[in-house]
């Protein structure tokens, strides 16, 4: 066997496969260091600026710091306690990180590199798979797996925070699979595939990009991904105030470290999720687009770099995002999910399949006269729909306890006794009887 | 204390308005403030590169000096109101006659233990000739603590350091003494 029938099926993924962790590594350890930045800046604080290369003086503004952090981690203890259940407790980051890298493999990160190497077929895709026609669905799939690392490392810490921490997770990432599943389909429908290239294939071709025709499902899809991503607003099963931490509350060293890291890898992937579905991918206008052409290196580098600088303004916007707004009340997150967001998304995804179906009859598929319809029922809808939404608003904001169901007994104490109360802060008084 | 108890007295809420439900005002409104703060000025101090300027060096509490008069002599009589006053009781004076026909006694030792001192400023108030005062010295330093232990000679070297920035009190505020 010669290693020219090796390339195709095993060197060149296990090379991109190498070189994506090394990228997604890099990636979430910077943007650690950028979160803290911007954290920073948000407060009128620096942030870290002194790290710079190791035994010198020079500070390079802090970009040391993912290296010190790394250092940092890796030479904590690695302690488990004595309560938990072994075998779960080290499954479970190993889990979620596990899925939340594999999620890359149909992730493009480019379009294609102009190489002919001996024993492939064409220019190198920048997908680990690109074969795989069932993308989208992969990748909700992985996104689950997800879900059970959270819920795994929360029950086998057997620690309250924890297993609080793992019930509010399931719940959410459960309500906000559905309105991120819709949010999908409108965009699905547009394109006609599951593949994430062919996504932007079909967004770049018309130069109409997703958010525009459907600003519904853009909306619907931007607030399911930040619940997913497990982001503030949404952070409710981290919730520091809260919970300690939540489902890793006990968890240190690298241990932690894959948690902490499969939550950065999960908000990236969402990014890549919001730029590929629904802002163009690496497609920006005045770009000539022809899947049938060969495309030269400028023109490859050019559409990494477009869609790297994407993703990283989307990522911007949700740390931005955690300075912004306070976190969500558990029930006003189910509320949300279930009565705003879920609506909002069938609407979306009936009047897009009405929208179709009226271009096709007509023969307007990919005319501009169709694309014009296109986004006049987009923007209609997503008018009418958010406003009616707001009016029939069921989100309940009081603060209070709902006076209305409560069961305890009216107090009807006698003037005495209430005194006697007031003074000792107690309600021993009443509970003795007069 | 339970929900329908009537000794809570319950606070309607403003209600919400349409484009207050509708959310899209509140989310620009929580977008500009951070971006005004995320490119606005920083209120970090980059210390020890960047000198932090002190408001008010008059009633700054830092590190203390003993005064001099114009003769050059030190101006404490070793009267002990300020060891008397110190809740700290990190002033200690030795006293002896003073060789000057102006006033009885002087220090013939003054030290002030740096690390004790809460720094209340309880002794420059307590000086009845302004002679212990606080200068805004802050950052204050050594490597063991016996070097933190501050003699009369040293008080006096302070003075010295910061009679040129920093007036005496009592002429800077139009005193009497």
């Amino acid at each position: 066997m010669d290693w020219e029938s090796l390339m195709q099926p095993l060197i060149l993924p296990l090379v991109k496969i190498a070189l994506l962790i090394f990228i997604m590594m890099t990636a979430a350890a910077y943007l650690v260091l950028l979160e803290r930045w911007i954290a920073a800046w948000v407060q009128d604080r620096k942030g870290p600026n002194r790290v710079g290369i190791p035994l010198t003086k020079i500070r390079m503004f802090g970009l040391g710091q993912p290296l010190a952090d790394g250092l940092k981690f890796i030479f904590k203890e690695e302690y488990t306690p004595g309560h938990v259940e072994k075998v779960l407790y080290t499954l479970a980051p190993l889990s979620i990180m596990a899925a939340a890298l594999a999620v890359f493999a149909v992730v493009p990160i480019g379009d294609v590199l102009p190489i002919e190497l001996p024993g492939t077929s064409g220019p190198i895709q920048l997908i680990v798979a690109p074969h795989i026609d069932v993308g989208m669905i992969y990748i909700f799939a992985l996104s689950s797996i997800a879900v059970y690392g959270v819920i795994l490392g929360g029950w086998s810490s057997n620690n309250k925070y924890g297993f609080l921490g793992a019930l509010r997770s399931s719940a959410q990432l459960i309500a906000y699979e559905i309105p991120l599943g819709l949010g999908i389909l409108g965009v699905v429908l547009a394109a006609g595939s599951l593949r994430l290239d062919a996504i932007i294939y079909a967004q770049a071709e018309t130069g109409l990009w997703n958010v525009f025709a459907q600003p519904l499902g853009f909306s619907v899809f931007v607030i399911a991904a930040f619940a997913e991503a497990a982001r503030l607003p949404f952070d409710l099963p981290e919730a520091e105030q809260e919970l300690i931490g939540g489902y890793h509350t006990e968890y240190a060293g690298m241990k932690l470290l894959l948690f902490l890291i499969a939550e950065f890898l999960h908000m990236v992937v969402a990014a890549f999720l919001i730029v590929i579905l629904f802002l163009g991918g690496w497609h920006f206008w005045g770009m000539t687009v022809d899947a049938s052409q060969p495309i030269g290196w400028p023109m490859a580098i050019a559409r990494i770099a477009i869609l790297a600088i994407k993703v990283l303004l989307v990522i911007v916007f949700f740390m931005m995002v955690r300075w912004s707004w306070p976190r969500f009340r558990f029930d006003q997150l189910m509320n949300l999910a279930w009565k705003v967001m879920l609506p909002l998304g069938l609407v979306n995804l009936v009047a897009l399949t009405i929208a179709y179906e009226y271009e096709y009859v007509n023969d307007l598929d990919g005319t501009t006269r169709g694309l014009w319809i296109m986004v006049a029922v987009g923007w209609a809808v997503a008018l009418v729909s958010w406003v009616l939404a707001a009016v029939f608003s069921p989100l309940h904001t009081d603060n209070r306890p709902r006076r209305d169901v409560t069961d305890a007994p009216e107090y009807e104490y006698e003037p005495e006794t209430l005194r006697q109360i007031l003074a000792t802060g107690t309600q021993r008084a009443s509970a003795n009887g007069p | 204390m339970q929900a329908n108890d009537p000794n809570i007295k319950w606070i309607e809420e403003p209600k919400l308005g349409l484009t207050g439900k509708m959310y899209l005002p509140l989310f620009v409104q929580g977008l500009t403030t951070t971006t005004k703060h995320l490119l606005g000025p920083k209120v970090t101090v980059s210390y020890p590169d960047v000198r932090p300027t002190i408001g008010n060096p008059l009633i700054y509490r830092g590190v203390h000096r003993l005064n001099k008069d114009e003769q050059g002599r030190v101006k404490c009589v070793a009267c002990f109101l300020c060891a008397t006053a110190c809740p700290a009781h990190c002033i200690d004076i030795v006293g002896v006659e003073s060789p000057w026909p102006d006033r009885e006694k002087y220090p013939e030792s003054f030290t002030i233990d740096e690390l004790r001192c809460i720094f209340c400023g309880m002794c420059e108030e307590a000086c009845p000739v302004d002679a212990i005062e606080l200068t805004s010295l802050f950052d204050l330093t050594g490597r063991s603590r016996e070097e933190m232990i501050f003699d009369k000679e040293k008080l006096l070297s302070v003075y010295d350091q910061t009679k040129d920035t920093e007036p005496m009190k009592s002429n800077a505020l139009g005193g009497t003494v």
